[in-house]
């Protein structure tokens, strides 16, 4: 399993410093502890009291900056300043010395390679954020009227506690197949062969249903997360909004259709645009389950080997931009959405 | 929080009236519809934990057993459980110091870029500046910026910078580090604005204002109002980032990589599963060890998740 990251360096047998860890280590931890949210408040308050002492009438458009400063900064250094970069190089060939145009991209759309790449990332995109959205929601709303609700989430969320070489394992042990003439050890072919008496299934390999195979792991994965985003919408609808509606005779449909859906929607979307674009640049689960064998290759991973293996940089560079350019019509939906929540106040 | 609970907000119902007591067929449709409830929930939790439950009994099974029959085998007698996996794995001198490397790691990763995204989603949600919409709307749009694309550039001016694992800073602060939690910062700030803004955005309006009437300034109001009213979401952001730290293995590899004095518990246990040759049982112990913390974190943090918070006041 660990050599499939092909980025591991191995690491030499280590003799435990005790004296090392206590002396220099614990208090390095202790004093990052306190001193972090120290220097977090204090920039803060610290700026704000300069910009007191800015003329009334600068105040208002200098201190918007000083609170997204530090967002803009780290941002624009860790994700823009390699993406202006990569852009640059979609546009060059692979020494990045020659400008090439649109060189790349018509090479890479014309592969026929790509054809199926793009179907398997439009099957993420249509599957993946739906099935989310709707176990989330559904889990969200059921377990919130239960009195084990608390064991339900943990139980829920646990996917999202398993780090992803972890949940390769997991998921062999459910799509495992064996010769039927032996003993189904994967849970799936047994329920097949034992319970229904049908043929084990290789649903890694079959290419009629692999995709669908890795999306469900992706599913598994994800509900946990937008679960607990839905969750904490749904706690911050007035219990005393729903105990009236039900008191005028609503049944439980109509207070979930016309109190809690209404309400959590701008929450619902933030959920929908996270997931979208995760499913544009799913990455974890094709590259531990088949690493983009068998017809299940998508962009981020087809992109991961260019830049990798192939060490095809105009290549990947493309591919990313492809990948940017997919995700503006979720922008724009995004911005009318939060206009109309600018224009109800 | 006590600014939220004397602001008076209208509600758009009266107060509740006193119950009526139900008549019976309806009792009898609520037990029904209970019942129903209960098998529902319970139905998906099952199919849910099915697979990481096949992986718990395959971890405590003998070594290969896994190989010849499936897990639930291992269910019916003789039960031939074992710890050996746990004990392969925790018997590894090096775990105690990437159990602390990790704490060091993911700690700071969590609370720098949740205080930064909570300072910028403030400032998106409630204050007015030049750009303010097409900036945020950017920042939504990095989201889609595969992380495997910012290594090659990034390393290379962490290295120009000085930040390589190995360097020391004042104070005794391995480089390596600063260079983790910049780099986790970065790529988890979109994200956390994103979530933050949205629920930032959707408080009531008046409570701004009435605190506004009242003198406070926008650090008040920060401190004082929008973070006690958005203790569900800042939770929910505390948990995913500290998870997506916990569990990464590709930033932590290509950060602090070949370094073991910086390796996270993620990096340590992927080298121990390969020195201890092809045994998958293994990794399925390593699995439920590094699982455990994120989980108490989790479990902790579970009673910040609780209605009532915005008592009081009226959402939307």
């Amino acid at each position: 399993m660990d050599g499939s990251l092909g980025l591991i360096v191995r690491m030499p047998a280590l003799e435990i410093d005790w004296a090392t860890l206590v002396s220099v280590n614990l208090p390095t931890l202790l004093f990052v502890i306190v001193g972090v949210p120290l220097a977090l408040v204090g920039y803060i308050v610290g700026s704000d009291v300069l910009v007191r002492r800015l003329p009334k009438r600068s105040q208002s458009s200098v201190r918007p900056w000083v609170w997204v400063g530090p967002a803009i900064l780290f941002v624009g250094v860790i994700l823009v300043y390699p993406m202006v970069g990569t852009i640059v190089r979609s546009f060059f060939d692979r020494h990045g010395s020659t400008f090439v145009g649109l060189g790349n991209f018509t090479r890479l759309l014309t592969d026929g390679g790509i054809l199926i790449v793009l179907r398997n990332n439009l099957l993420w995109l249509l599957l993946y954020p739906g099935l989310v959205l709707i176990f989330g929601l559904l889990l969200a709303v059921l377990a919130d009227r239960v009195r084990y609700e608390k064991s339900v989430k943990t139980l829920i969320f646990m996917p999202m506690a398993i780090s992803f070489v972890a949940m390769a394992i997991i998921w062999q042990f459910v799509y495992y197949y064996k010769d039927p003439s032996e003993p189904q050890t994967g849970t799936l072919n047994a329920i097949l062969v034992n319970i229904f008496h049908g043929q084990p299934i290789t649903w890694i390999q079959d290419p009629r249903f692999n995709n669908f195979a890795l999306i469900l792991i992706g599913v598994w994965g994800g509900t946990g997360f937008a679960m607990v985003i839905l969750s904490a919408a749904l706690k911050g609808i007035p219990g005393e909004l729903l105990e009236a509606a039900r008191v005028d005779g609503a049944n439980e449909l109509t207070v979930f259709r016309r109190i809690i859906l209404p309400l959590m929607m701008p929450t619902i979307v933030v959920v929908g645009t996270t997931m979208v674009i995760f499913a544009l640049k799913a990455f974890d689960v094709v590259y531990v389950m088949t690493a983009g064998n068998y017809n299940t290759d998508i962009l981020a991973r087809r992109m991961y080997s260019e830049l990798y293996s192939a060490g095809n940089n105009a290549n990947a560079s493309a591919l990313a931009v492809i990948l940017l350019l997919a995700v503006v019509p979720v922008l724009i939906f995004n911005l009318r959405q939060f206009r109309a929540v600018e224009s109800r106040r | 929080m006590s600014v939220a609970v004397t602001t008076p907000v209208p509600t758009p119902t009266t107060s509740a009236p006193a119950r009526r007591p139900k008549p019976r067929t309806e009792r009898l449709s609520a037990r029904v519809s209970s019942a129903g409830l209960n098998v529902a929930v319970l139905a998906l939790t099952l199919a849910w934990i099915v697979p990481t439950l096949g992986l718990l009994i395959n971890s405590f099974r003998q070594g290969g057993a896994f190989n010849t029959s499936g897990w639930w085998t291992a269910l019916a007698p003789p039960f031939n459980f074992t710890l050996d996996s746990y004990r392969a794995v925790l018997g590894a001198s090096d775990l105690a110091p990437s159990f602390f490397n990790s704490f060091m790691i993911t700690i700071p990763a969590t609370l720098i870029p949740t205080a930064i995204a909570a300072f910028a989603a403030y400032a998106f949600a409630w204050m007015k500046f030049p750009g303010r919409n097409w900036i945020f709307l950017a920042l939504v749009g990095l989201l889609a910026v595969p992380l495997q694309l910012t290594f090659i550039p990034l390393l290379t001016l962490a290295v120009k910078l000085g930040l390589n694992s190995g360097n020391t800073l004042p104070g005794g602060l391995n480089a390596g580090f600063l260079a983790v939690w910049i780099a986790h910062t970065g790529y988890g700030l979109p994200f956390a604005i994103y979530l933050l803004a949205n629920f930032f955005r959707v408080l009531p309006t008046d409570l701004f204002e009435s605190a506004e009437i009242d003198g406070a300034g926008p650090v008040t109001v920060f401190f004082r109002l929008v973070l006690p009213l958005s203790v569900p979401a800042l939770a929910s952001l505390v948990i995913f980032q500290f998870l997506w730290v916990w569990n990464d293995l590709l930033v932590a590899l290509i950060y602090v990589g070949g370094t073991p004095e910086v390796a996270p518990l993620t990096v340590t246990l992927t080298n121990l599963v390969g020195s201890l040759g092809q045994h998958r049982e293994y990794l399925t112990a390593a699995a439920f060890v590094s699982m455990a913390v994120p989980l108490i974190v989790f479990f902790t943090l579970q009673r910040y998740f609780v209605r009532g918070i915005l008592a009081g006041s009226v959402k939307g």
